[in-house]
């Protein structure tokens, strides 16, 4: 486990992104879990189509359906976008948790603490303060990777895991707010709350905005380049004068940014204010989407959605067919097996698929 | 290398004597405190048993915290449900075996990616057991705790060490037993050499596949020990995310023990000793830091261990790439 | 009685490749057969269906007259052969005893047994006379020891066929005497030798029978004695011997690359290269010949900025170079084909368009500001393919879809379509097909003749002699001497790069 970079990384020949073969794949992929979760529901004593029907009902059925699906893909989009700029530079962030939080919390205080400022100051100060803190989370993960060899893959846990008792803390304690039993913060001003846009939450346009922007910078600039031939052979990049360690780092904080802008978002436009309990699992949701979307920041759009509509149904298929709101975890779960997973590969292209590497062992 | 041993005996009689002058202070607090580390530190430990079998033969196991997740369920939902506390333990071990051979097939014969296979189990444990997990479910009984006839009588040594339940015991010794197996058996032998330089045992007639299949199925059981050890042992129950990372803390203290079972158990124990402290200092109220700050302190050290650790130690050298026996 | 080894009929084809066509051979007991051909000419083919490894598309191997089964190596090693591979199969961070007896153990009980190892070893190097340290560890041996290791464990298995694929190609020239009395010996003790290799030398010394294989067939079986280290290499290549290059003189002008007092650690922070001084002229090849291990690569890699200097200095025109920079080095003059082409070389999922600008992607033209510029970067790779002759469908396909040769051309043709006053070349040719040498080849004269310096490192004494201008010939990290290329003699730089003659 790589600790020892240098060395191991003599070894580590080449790594391939993902084999960006046939969008069949992520498809399929969904279709089997669904499937599967189909037999575990009907094992439990649920009817799998009333709960599918139920829950494409009311996350694609109507206008405030879709208001709702596309509010809850919002994080998505950008954790998964998080996640997909670490993969392109060869690095595995699952540490969009913790980014997203920090961003999530850090916006919530700008949002309720800042006062006598207008919107259009600010709604956008919020967000950055989100996405910064966001990016300094990211930045420790690539800092640690850069300069003493720990892996991403560690770190980043082990930073989810602090920033999660560290919000708790300041949750309850410094930013609480006043008179009130909850651990939350107060309320965000409406000065700083993302407004609608024709009955579609605003962020979801900004995700989509930062997707294209990030596709962008990766298929036509210098940089984006840097960051990609890092992520695809790290000595031959060495070697042609890319600096490793600085795409490493930017690579993490540009990640961890847009991550805490994810959870700068659902604050300022869903939630209206901090409570630990309101993001949970979204950066985890952040890594399937991201292999769903074979780590193309377009391709993550499609997926988050879906899930997006998932989450977003969850509560009324729970009522309607009595199904835990938890088998979207399960679910997600299945999608990033079957993926991930070389055999739909081999079993869609009859043996001619090729085993995907972003990571190497330790010592990447 | 001498160097080093003298070091080390140093730093033992160094902490030997923290002991001694605590317990001289307040011998049943230091006691208890010690006995407490041994808890603390054993699931860690077993955790890092079963990085080491992994990458031993060259596979990364980054999915032991999904595989103690989802056996500290099984354990805790079937002895709740059958009311056996011994059906299980079975069950976790089953279990554990089963998530072992998954990464075995995603890394050793699809040739994936292994931290996005580990990671996949990780993401399949936290899933499942949030799905299927129902509040209210009670164990039948705890686990027994066993106390040794006539050593338990030993000053210090007897309740630190020989008044604990049955899967501490076996933790204990299995550690033991897994230093003795990897460095001289035949089988140790042979996982060295296949975590180092795969071709040199295939083309000496051991199968590479074969062995990375068996260790990581057999790591895999010892995960899911590990994993009854919190639910049925150490804590009684179950929430989601029981686990708490402490299977990512397990690799660090693999590799701050340097892949060696002994190195790694007292990385643990370290790890037991710092957390039982705290908490003892946060009861007598000598510290008052939020709890919030206490609970970090296990993530905090995990990194600080490896900052430390890094560049001054090697890895199983064929570590995280599959094996393609054409290349020999 | 039947014979040792007997090979009938055997064809493999792969795509594209007819790996072996209708192979037949034999080996007896205490005999040795040399195996004679060049790159690709389907030695290891045969080699792995021997040990069942691959299933031949037609025909048969039996061992002592039994047929074997394919894809049941076990079995082939339990009927007595043993192999000694190119790349050596022994684990560095273990002893001498354990490598050796790694899959068949000695135990005691449910343990290993160690000190019956060491035992058996020391009684098997007495027996064959190859004196060995059971206890020391593989990583510190030197790589004749380590060759010595591997024979010993292929013994132990008490062999009746012994496989050396390639065991010389990087012992130094003692070590490689001794190896072939070690041949002599196993044969006088009835081991039958299947010595795999395309040095004549060696052949001529110890083999009694010659196989020459040429693009997967049998082109001729011969002795020693009936036969002459020309005719053989002209069996082996099929065309008149010795690629001859043709060059005209050097004009060498000034100095273009100066290497002072050069001191340069290896992997392990051993001293590699020791004091190395060395001066390239513009418009001349100077070729580094020695045996592998001797510091070249440890000296390519310090000059081109991979490789800290621990001492020394590197001046292109004059003008010191930044250590550990390799870019900054490139910048400052030095074109540079690297050893390791998919490490170091290429980035193999990028396509051969990006490849070709990989140290230039944000510079002018095929860059403007942050924009890349796609226009350009085709431009530049349409021009190149064409100029260089890389074999390829589109410049748009991978650099890892192309053969070994066209990817060294990838490499070729970004470098030397750069400013450059210096060039240097490692292990240019290594393992690629013949068109692929010659043309780059030429590449390295047409440099030179444009006014450039040439460091040539090459392990082929025969491509260094045919290249340079002049020859430095290095030795335990030294630079023994520089010779003029012409006239000098082959016997004399061996005894060089042996490290005697001081």
């Amino acid at each position: 486990m790589s600790v020892n970079t240098e060395k191991k990384s003599a070894v580590l020949k080449e790594r391939r992104t993902f084999d960006v073969g046939s969008w069949l794949i992520p498809f399929v992929a969904v279709l089997v879990a669904m499937f599967i979760a189909a037999v575990l529901m009907y094992l439990q004593g649920a009817s799998p189509l009333t709960a599918y029907t139920s829950l494409l009902k009311s996350a694609f059925g109507s206008a405030p359906g879709i208001g709702k699906t596309l509010g809850k893909a919002t994080p998505l989009v950008l954790s998964g976008l998080a996640v997909t700029i670490g993969l392109r530079a060869g690095l595995f962030n699952i540490g969009a948790q913790g980014q997203l939080i920090s961003g999530a919390l850090a916006s919530a205080w700008a949002g309720y603490a800042i006062h006598g400022l207008p919107m259009a100051i600010h709604l956008p100060l919020a967000l950055l303060i989100g996405a910064f803190f966001g990016s300094l989370t990211g930045l420790i993960a690539g800092a640690l990777k850069a300069y003493r060899g720990i892996h991403e893959v560690i770190s980043t846990i082990m930073l989810n895991s602090i920033v999660i008792s560290l919000v708790d803390y300041l949750a309850s304690g410094p930013f609480k707010e006043h008179g009130q039993p909850l651990t939350r913060t107060a309320p965000v001003l409406k000065s700083a709350l993302v407004p609608k846009f024709f009955g579609l939450p605003l962020g979801f346009f900004i995700a989509l905005a930062l997707s294209y922007a990030v596709w962008w910078v990766f298929r036509r600039t210098t940089s984006g380049f840097r960051l990609e031939t890092v992520g695809r052979n790290k000595n031959a990049a060495w070697y042609a004068g890319i600096n490793v360690k600085r795409s490493i780092l930017i690579a993490m904080a540009v990640g961890g940014a847009v991550a805490g802008l994810g959870g700068a978002v659902e604050t300022l436009g869903i939630t209206g204010r901090f409570e630990p309990a309101f993001n949970a699992g979204l950066g985890f949701d952040g890594i399937t989407i991201a292999l769903l979307g074979r780590a193309n920041p377009l391709g993550i759009i499609p997926g988050a959605i879906l899930i997006g509509g998932m989450r977003a149904g969850a509560a009324s298929m729970q009522f309607d067919a009595g199904v835990a709101p938890e088998i979207v975890d399960l679910l997600m779960a299945l999608i990033l097996f079957f993926v991930s997973a070389p055999l739909l590969t081999r079993w869609l292209r009859r043996g001619k698929g090729a085993a995907s590497s972003v990571t190497g062992g330790w010592g990447s | 290398m001498s160097q080093l041993k003298s070091k080390r005996n140093y730093l033992l009689i160094a902490v030997a004597a923290v002991f001694a002058y605590f317990y001289h202070k307040d011998g049943a607090v230091t006691t208890s405190v010690v006995s407490t580390a041994i808890s603390f530190g054993l699931p860690l430990a077993l955790a890092a048993m079963v990085g080491i079998m992994c990458e031993r033969t060259g596979i990364v196991n980054i999915g032991i915290e999904g595989t103690m997740l989802i056996s500290a369920f099984a354990a805790f939902f079937v002895a709740s449900t059958v009311k056996s506390i011994i059906i299980g333990l079975i069950a976790a071990i089953v279990v554990g075996m089963l998530a072992g051979f998954l990464l075995a097939l995603m890394a050793v014969s699809w040739r994936m990616d292994q931290i996005i296979a580990g990671t996949i189990i990780n993401i399949l444990a936290t899933g499942l057991t949030s799905f299927l997990f129902k509040q209210g479910h009670t164990l039948p009984s705890a686990m027994p705790e066993i106390d040794i006839p006539v050593l338990q009588n030993i000053p210090f040594f007897g309740p630190v060490l020989f008044m604990h339940g049955p899967i501490t015991y076996f933790g204990l010794i299995f550690i033991v037993f897994l230093w003795v197996a990897l460095f001289h058996t035949v089988w140790g032998l042979r996982t060295r050499a296949v975590g180092e330089h795969p071709g040199s045992a295939d083309t000496a007639g051991v199968s590479v596949l074969r062995l990375r299949y068996l260790n990581v199925t057999l790591a895999g059981a010892v995960g899911g020990i590990a994993g009854a050890f919190l639910s049925l042992e150490l804590v009684g129950s179950f929430e989601r995310g029981f686990t708490a990372g402490k299977g990512f803390t397990a690799l660090a203290l693999m590799i701050f023990g340097r892949w060696n079972p002994l190195g790694a158990l007292a990385a643990a124990m370290f790890f037991g000793i710092a957390q039982a402290v705290t908490n003892q200092l946060m009861i007598d109220q000598v510290v008052n830091i939020p709890q919030q700050f206490v609970n970090m302190l296990p993530y905090v050290m995990t990194i600080l261990v490896l900052a430390f650790a890094a560049g001054k130690v090697r890895p199983p050298a064929a570590e995280g790439q599959p094996y393609e026996k054409e290349q020999a | 009685m039947a014979p040792l080894l007997e090979v009938i009929g055997v064809s493999k084809q792969y795509p594209g490749v007819l790996a072996n066509d209708d192979i037949s051979l034999t080996v007896d007991s205490g005999e040795v057969v040399a195996l004679l051909g060049e790159n690709g000419a389907g030695k290891s083919t045969l080699v792995k269906a021997v040990f069942g490894l691959l299933r031949p598309d037609a025909g048969e191997i039996r061992i002592k007259g039994e047929p074997i089964v394919f894809g049941d190596t076990n079995a082939v090693i339990g009927r007595g052969v043993g192999m000694v591979h190119q790349h050596f199969q022994l684990v560095p961070v273990m002893s001498v005893a354990e490598n050796i007896v790694l899959g068949d153990e000695p135990r005691r009980g449910g343990l290993l047994n160690m000190k019956k190892a060491r035992a058996e070893v020391r009684a098997l190097s007495e027996r064959y006379g190859l004196a060995v340290d059971p206890a020391a560890m593989v990583e510190d041996l030197p790589v004749g020891m380590q060759q010595r290791i591997e024979i010993l464990k292929a013994l132990r298995k008490e062999v009746d066929l012994l496989i050396l694929d390639e065991p010389t190609a990087v012992l130094t020239p003692q070590e490689i005497d001794e190896f072939l009395n070690v041949v002599r010996v196993l044969a006088s003790q009835g081991v039958g030798i299947v010595l795999i290799t395309h040095k004549l030398r060696e052949v001529m010394a110890v083999a009694d029978r010659v196989v020459v294989l040429r693009g997967g067939k049998v082109v001729g079986i011969t002795t020693p004695k009936e036969s002459n280290e020309e005719g053989l290499a002209q069996l082996m290549v099929g065309r008149s011997v010795v690629l001859r290059v043709n060059k005209g003189d050097a004009h060498p002008g000034k100095p273009v690359l100066t290497i002072k007092g050069l001191e340069v650690r290896d992997d392990r922070k051993l001293k590699a290269v020791d004091g190395v001084n060395l001066e390239v002229l513009s418009g001349e090849i100077v070729g580094v010949a020695g045996v592998e291990g001797n510091g070249q690569r440890e000296l390519v890699e310090a000059i081109c900025g991979m490789r800290p200097r621990a001492a020394g200095e590197v001046l292109v025109g004059g003008v010191p170079t930044e250590n550990m920079h390799p870019h900054a080095v490139h910048l400052s003059g030095i074109s540079h084909i690297p050893e390791d082409r998919e490490k170091h070389g290429l980035v193999s999922s990028y396509s051969i368009a990006d490849n070709l600008v990989l140290n230039q992607f944000d510079q002018e033209p095929f860059a403007r500001g942050w924009i890349r510029n796609a226009g350009e970067i085709t431009k530049n790779a349409h021009v190149l393919v064409k100029q260089f002759d890389i074999r390829t469908p589109s410049i748009k396909a991978t650099a890892g879809t192309l053969s070994g040769g066209n990817m060294q051309k990838v490499i070729v043709a970004r470098e030397l379509s750069q400013d450059f006053h210096v060039l240097v070349a490692a292990q240019p040719t290594r393992g690629i097909d013949v068109g692929s040498i010659e043309f780059i080849h030429k590449q390295l004269i047409a440099a030179r003749d444009r006014g450039a310096g040439v460091l040539l490192v090459s392990a082929e004494l025969d491509e260094i002699l045919s290249l340079s201008d002049r020859v430095a010939v290095m030795s335990g990290g030294k630079i023994v001497a520089v010779l003029d290329a012409t006239g000098a003699d082959r016997a004399y730089i061996g005894r060089l790069m042996a490290g005697l003659h001081d």
